[in-house]
């Protein structure tokens, strides 16, 4: 909670910076300058510039279309796989440009974790799940270092109770909040610093959503979390920095609190009284 | 928005590179090489199927190309009155029966003359077609003023002669011109030359060599067999190694005198205007048989005769020596035409590989599908319709649906025996007719169709029939009027790749009985015909090589009218394409 | 005479059509909007009542007439109380009313072609004037319903819907037709009591030697019959292995490249090769295995000291397997394709390669499709005829020695039923018996893969 009552006394991203490396302040992890993206010729994000600070929860949100799973999708440049997408601009990790020449993006996104809409298990065991991405990153010497990270992992998702005694069924016989926690859980298996999230919660039940944003909280601690939104209320919830998208462009960003109950932009006044979205 | 800065991405003084550890590097750097070569191997399966697609069609069309030309010879016919119509009727019969193949060959006659003997006169009398005559008899029905006439006329080759002149043969080789004084000692039958010079030495040499290169391979043929074992291979082993012994002996003798047989190159002296074919020979005397007659027994100065060598054996190829000689002649005499050869259209089946054609079978396949697109194109579509559109959810229909999936797979030859066993057997309808065999193709292809159409009428989307039943059209109104016409891009494309592979299909029609020898153009849906790709099968089975180049030809346009059609599916599905 | 009556029963539908077409409208005087139906309905439906029963008593009254010619001319022979023998009487009648007929004609032959001619002629007079009566009728039935009231177009409509379901029926009785020929010849090769020469069940199933050749003639000598299925079933399952081998990689890693790795320029290039591929006729693909690949291998084969028949089975294996691998390379395309989006998503954003999201996430997911797909493959290799035709064997040679000649069920069903066949010797039975295993093996191969790939489109639906 330290971090974010520090952050609550910044209202200039600037200063922010300046605070770089004090202890107790949150470093930037994310920094975004200029960022366009086009979709062959329609262009989907305009001149996007965004921080996102270490060790905490950042959201985004904004009405549907509005480019902010756009651009959750750049910063593990998921977009790579879209052969019409263009992205320019900058997009730095820990001060490192993610979009170099010299940048696998396979080992980017073994550092940025990605966690989707809807859930999507492999049709494999749950421990096949968890265990897939270590393998491919060589991540366990031998298979007890393997079961260590698959039982890890699943304990951080808070999903081990629930499945420590059928790990070879099928992931995708669990239930739409498992299986998130599951795509979390996988996603964490590799041991990345950011998870990003695309309304993870918007295909599951409010229970399933409380589960979720419990873990999110727990998290935090330990990884930068980007999480879309469609819910204000999640938004108000769960993080501590919220950035407000519109048509392709970022409007506002800041604080949760004050982004919530004194926005500067019009637009982001309209967004949280419900005027449109 | 605070503040916008534009930076570009690896501008140089800030860092860009977030450190990786050297081993996780080496790993990343294995696993993208295992991804490029996941590629890689991709990409050579592509590669292979396209070199395959390549090498089948650059093949036929190599083996095919030859069959599209044929050679005849351009000779002066005399028209005799006597020989064609002695009483001067002029009437179609008697000019219908004249002896027209007499009047060709006396007009070669004239061309290759002083050719005496029954074989030698046999020998040149074959290498024309009895397709020469029948042209020179359509010439005179035709415009019967030409008797009496001298007309330069085009006179069709038999089938080993075209070849000849296609290259498949033996390459001719002439010899350097003799230093001697030649005496042969008569100009034709069996004779001998007398050389005042040892002319013969080099060719001796020549024939030894040849010797001895046959003796190389017959050993190399020992080594071979002796590796394999089948049955009778070390008695087969000793035989090439004792001929081999033989030649080996002989082409090793000191160069005195050769007899020379038809496993080795025939040797050939030409000399005052004639042909001699040399069969035993020393340094200066050659004996042999006289191919082309010669002018004269006079002595042949130095420099005016010559040797000739036909490389390949004459136990190896399909023509005689004597032939390639008459061809020669003929070739030199300028007398040889080659042209397109429009009989391959518009003739029918024949034994004679220069007198077949495809259009019988053309016709054929022209009246098959005409059946099988009447019956399988409605039938197809509205059973698509039903069940796409009326069908109600039972057993029934599930049952149907089940049967034409399975029925698209069921091998075409268990529909020829269904349509042996049902239409012929069964409702005794004529066998080898194109109405049996496009039905059988109908049903063939009738799972095809309705799949196609029901993939169109699906992709029409419900709000049109809706807006059809809300201004009160009845069910089949708004499907008749509306659907179906949207549909029908789709439902051409579909029946058009079903006739092309209906019209590609062999084994169904082997069943019923369209494999029959037919040299006539059908003329009507229950007279024996064959189609296309069973004229192709028949060919392929005949042993005449120029059969084997009708094939290959029949099988470039059987290619060429698939190709058409299917590039007009393409055509007609990318030109309607409908995004919705 | 079929021609004749397809002209008159168009005659009649048409004016059916027109003359109650245009009773309606005088029906309707002045106000057409009276009528239940559009007078185009009215015609519509006794156009239809005539054609569907024209059409009806043609297919009834034909098959009629010729078994009434037929027994006719049977009549004319003195002993023909055989089936067997009045088959091959009835082909020789059949010769001689054609004019195929060569050499000398019995004058009982002669006799029974008169009267066959004769009855039929007199049979194809009695079928047409039914049909134009009956046609008749019906149209007039339909022409006297024409009222105000009266619901043409539903009445037609039901019609129609007759006719979608008849056709749609065609398909069910397709099979049914497959099934009553082809199964019915069998039990007959296996259990009529007239046909001599016939083998046992078990004899079929397990025999390991085939010899449908019956001695022709005496000076042939003592040619014993034999009818085991199982060197024809290892023939065509070695030529279908051997298409597999070289099918299944090239066709699966062909499907890897178009789905996962090319760009949609390259794909919509190297697709339509496929698809010439699998346009190319098998009589064509046979030739270049007959002319062509096998004589290569028989090179290659000696070069290396091996004794390859020129019919190998290496060849038309070979030449078979390029002909399935369109078939597997497109059906396993469409289910690679069909693999949702999410799955790669979540691969890849776990930092997996593309090889590493294929081999780990895409086949295993997309597996029952491609097992489909080559379930289908074979099923198509075990049913094609014309490259094992043209370059297989003809001997039954029990082997598995892909550089030997064998032979296949196809090749068997083609060189018995081709050319001159008694249709109740246990020779032409015979290859019925092979058609129904064929038809039967292809039939479980397709049902189960149709099966399975049914089941994995309901899984990412």
């Amino acid at each position: 909670m330290l971090n974010a009552e520090v952050s609550m006394d910044m209202s200039l991203i600037p200063e922010m910076k300046m605070l770089n490396g004090q202890s107790g302040t949150p470093a930037i992890k994310v920094e975004a300058r200029g960022v366009d993206v086009y979709y062959g010729e329609k262009h989907a994000l305009k001149n996007v510039s965004v921080d996102i600070p270490e060790r905490s929860v950042m959201s985004f949100i904004g009405p549907s279309g509005c480019g902010k799973s756009t651009f959750l999708r750049c910063i593990n440049r998921m977009n790579d796989t879209v052969s019409s997408c263009r992205v320019t601009g900058r997009i730095t990790i820990d001060g490192a440009d993610i979009y170099d020449p010299d940048v696998d993006p396979v080992e980017l996104r073994s550092r940025v974790g990605m966690v989707f809409q809807k859930p999507n298990p492999f049709p494999k065991s749950i421990y096949e799940n968890v265990a897939y991405g270590p393998r491919i990153h060589a991540k366990a010497a031998n298979k007890t270092e393997l079961d260590e990270i698959v039982e890890r992992s699943l304990k951080r998702a808070s999903l081990w109770p629930e499945v420590k005694d059928r790990l070879s069924d099928s992931g995708t016989s669990l239930s739409g909040g498992q299986q998130q926690r599951l795509c979390i859980a996988r996603a964490i298996a590799v041991d990345p610093n950011i998870i990003l999230m695309d309304e993870p919660c918007s295909s599951l039940d409010p229970i399933a959503t409380a589960r979720i944003e419990e873990l999110m909280e727990e998290l935090r601690d330990s990884y930068t979390i980007v999480i879309v939104t469609h819910s204000m209320q999640q938004a108000a919830r769960v993080s501590q920095r919220t950035a407000f998208f519109h048509m392709g462009s970022l409007v506002e960003q800041g604080e949760t609190k004050k982004i919530f109950t004194n926005p500067v932009d019009q637009r982001t006044q309209d967004y949280i009284t419900g005027r449109f979205g | 928005m605070t503040e916008i800065i534009q930076l570009r991405p690896g501008q140089p003084g800030r860092p860009t590179q977030a450190p990786v550890r050297a081993d996780v590097k080496a790993r990343l750097r294995a696993r993208h090489r295992g991804n490029a070569r996941y590629r890689a191997y991709g990409l050579s399966a592509l590669v292979l199927a396209s070199l395959f697609l390549i090498v089948l069609i650059a093949d036929i069309v190599v083996k095919g190309a030859p069959a599209f030309v044929a050679h005849r010879l351009m000779l002066d016919v005399q028209l005799k009155a006597d020989v064609i119509d002695p009483q001067g009727k002029r009437d179609r019969s008697t000019l219908l029966a004249a002896d027209y193949m007499a009047l060709a060959r006396e007009a070669l006659a004239s061309a290759v003359p002083g050719v005496e003997g029954r074989v030698a006169k046999k020998q040149l009398n074959d290498l024309l077609s009895s397709g020469a005559a029948d042209d020179l008899r359509d010439m005179v029905v035709a415009n019967p003023k030409l008797i009496g006439s001298t007309p330069s006329v085009p006179l069709l080759l038999s089938d080993t002669a075209d070849l000849y002149y296609k290259g498949d043969g033996t390459a001719v080789v002439q010899g350097p011109l003799a230093r001697g004084i030649a005496t042969p000692s008569g100009t034709s039958g069996e004779i001998t030359i007398l050389s005042s010079s040892n002319d013969f030495a080099g060719q001796l040499v020549d024939a030894k060599m040849a010797l001895l290169a046959r003796a190389a391979a017959n050993r190399a043929e020992a080594q071979r067999i002796g590796k394999l074992k089948y049955e009778g291979a070390p008695e087969r082993v000793a035989e090439l190694e004792k001929s081999a012994l033989e030649l080996e002996q002989r082409g090793s003798a000191p160069a005195e005198e050769e007899v020379l047989d038809a496993n080795l190159p025939s040797m050939l002296v030409a000399l005052n205007g004639g042909l001699v074919k040399i069969a035993k020979f020393g340094n200066s005397s050659a004996t042999g048989e006289v191919l082309v007659p010669l002018s004269s027994s006079e002595d042949a100065k130095p420099g005016s005769w010559r040797f000739i060598t036909y490389t390949t054996a004459e136990a190896i190829r399909n023509v005689s020596d004597r032939s390639v000689a008459f061809l020669e002649k003929l070739k030199s005499a300028g007398k040889v035409d080659k042209a397109f050869n429009w009989r391959f259209f518009t003739a029918g089946d024949s034994r004679e590989p220069e007198l077949a054609g495809i259009r019988g079978a053309i016709v054929g396949s022209i009246l098959t599908l005409l059946v099988t697109i009447l019956t399988a194109l409605p039938i197809g579509v509205l059973a698509a319709v039903y069940l796409e559109k009326f069908a109600p959810k039972n057993w029934f229909t599930d049952l149907i649906e089940i049967n034409i999936n399975n029925l698209a797979a069921v091998p075409s030859i268990v529909f020829g025996l269904l349509g042996l066993a049902i239409f012929l057997n069964f409702f005794g309808m004529p066998r080898s007719a194109p109405l049996v065999g496009g039905l059988v193709l109908a049903l063939l292809v009738l799972p095809t169709i309705i799949i196609a159409t029901r993939a169109a009428l699906k992709a029409v989307p419900p709000s049109i029939e809706e807006a059809a039943l809300g201004v009160g059209a009845s069910k089949q109104q708004a499907i008749f009027h509306h659907v179906l016409p949207l549909a029908m891009p789709g439902i051409m494309t579909g029946a058009i790749i079903g006739m092309a592979h209906a019209l590609g299909e062999t084994a169904p029609l082997l069943m019923i009985g369209m494999i029959a020898f037919i040299v006539d153009v059908p003329k009507g849906l229950t007279e024996s015909a064959t189609v296309l790709p069973v004229q192709i099968y028949l060919w392929s089975d005949l042993p005449e090589p120029a059969f084997q180049a009708k094939t290959a030809a029949a099988i470039l346009v059987l290619l060429a009218v698939l190709f058409v059609m299917n590039g007009t599916a393409i055509w007609l599905r990318k030109k309607f394409e409908r995004r919705w | 005479m079929t021609t004749w009556y397809i002209v008159m029963t168009l005659l009649l539908t048409s004016a059916a059509f027109y003359v109650s077409r245009r009773q309606a409208i005088f029906v309707a005087g002045t106000r057409l909007s009276d009528l239940h139906s559009l007078p185009i309905y009215h015609g519509l439906l006794a156009s239809a009542l005539a054609l569907l029963s024209m059409l009806a008593v043609l297919a009834i009254g034909l098959p009629l007439a010729n078994r009434y010619a037929e027994h006719s001319a049977v009549s004319k022979f003195s002993d023909a109380s055989d089936p067997l023998q009045r088959s091959a009487l009835m082909r020789d009648v059949q010769n001689v009313v054609t004019g195929q007929h060569s050499g000398e004609i019995a004058v009982e032959t002669q006799a029974a072609a008169a009267a066959y001619s004769a009855a039929i002629t007199l049979g194809e007079r009695i079928v047409l004037g039914a049909g134009l009566l009956i046609g008749a009728a019906a149209a007039y039935f339909g022409f006297g319903r024409i009222s105000v009231r009266f619901r043409a177009r539903n009445a037609f409509e039901k019609i129609v819907s007759g006719v979608l379901l008849a056709c749609a029926a065609i398909a069910a009785l397709t099979t049914l037709g497959i099934l009553f020929s082809v199964a019915g010849e069998t039990y007959r090769f296996f259990f009529d009591p007239h046909i001599t020469g016939k083998p046992g069940v078990f004899d079929f199933l397990f025999g390991t030697e085939w010899n449908p050749q019956a001695a022709m003639r005496a000076d042939q000598g003592e040619i014993s019959t034999a009818y085991g299925f199982v060197p024809l079933l290892v023939g065509t399952l070695l030529i279908t292995v051997i298409a597999i081998m070289v099918a299944g990689p090239l066709g699966l890693f062909s499907a890897i490249y178009l789905a996962e790795y090319a760009s949609p320029n390259v794909r919509g290039a190297l697709k339509p090769l496929l698809e010439i591929l699998a346009g190319i006729p098998t009589v064509v693909l046979g030739f270049f295995a007959a002319l062509t690949v096998a004589p290569l291998i028989r090179g290659w084969g000696e070069t290396f000291g091996l004794n390859v028949a020129s019919e190998s089975a290496l060849a038309a294996g070979v030449v078979m397997g390029m002909m399935i691998i369109p078939f597997i390379s497109s059906l396993s395309d469409d289910v690679i394709n069909a693999v949702p989006q999410s799955l790669r998503d979540g691969s890849y954003a776990l930092g997996a390669t593309r090889a590493e999201t294929i081999r780990q996430v895409i086949l295993p997911a997309a597996l029952p499709g491609i097992v489909a797909a080559f379930m289908l493959a074979i099923s198509r290799a075990i049913g094609e005829t014309m490259i094992v035709v043209m370059a297989a064997g003809l001997a039954a040679n029990l082997t598995l020695n892909p550089l030997d000649a064998v032979t296949t069920i196809t090749v068997q069903i083609k060189t018995i039923l081709v050319g001159d066949q008694e249709f109740d010797s246990a020779k032409t039975l015979a290859a019925f018996a092979l058609g129904f295993v064929l038809f039967f093996i292809t039939l479980l191969l397709n049902y189960i893969a149709l099966r399975i790939v049914n089941k994995y489109r309901e899984q990412y639906d």
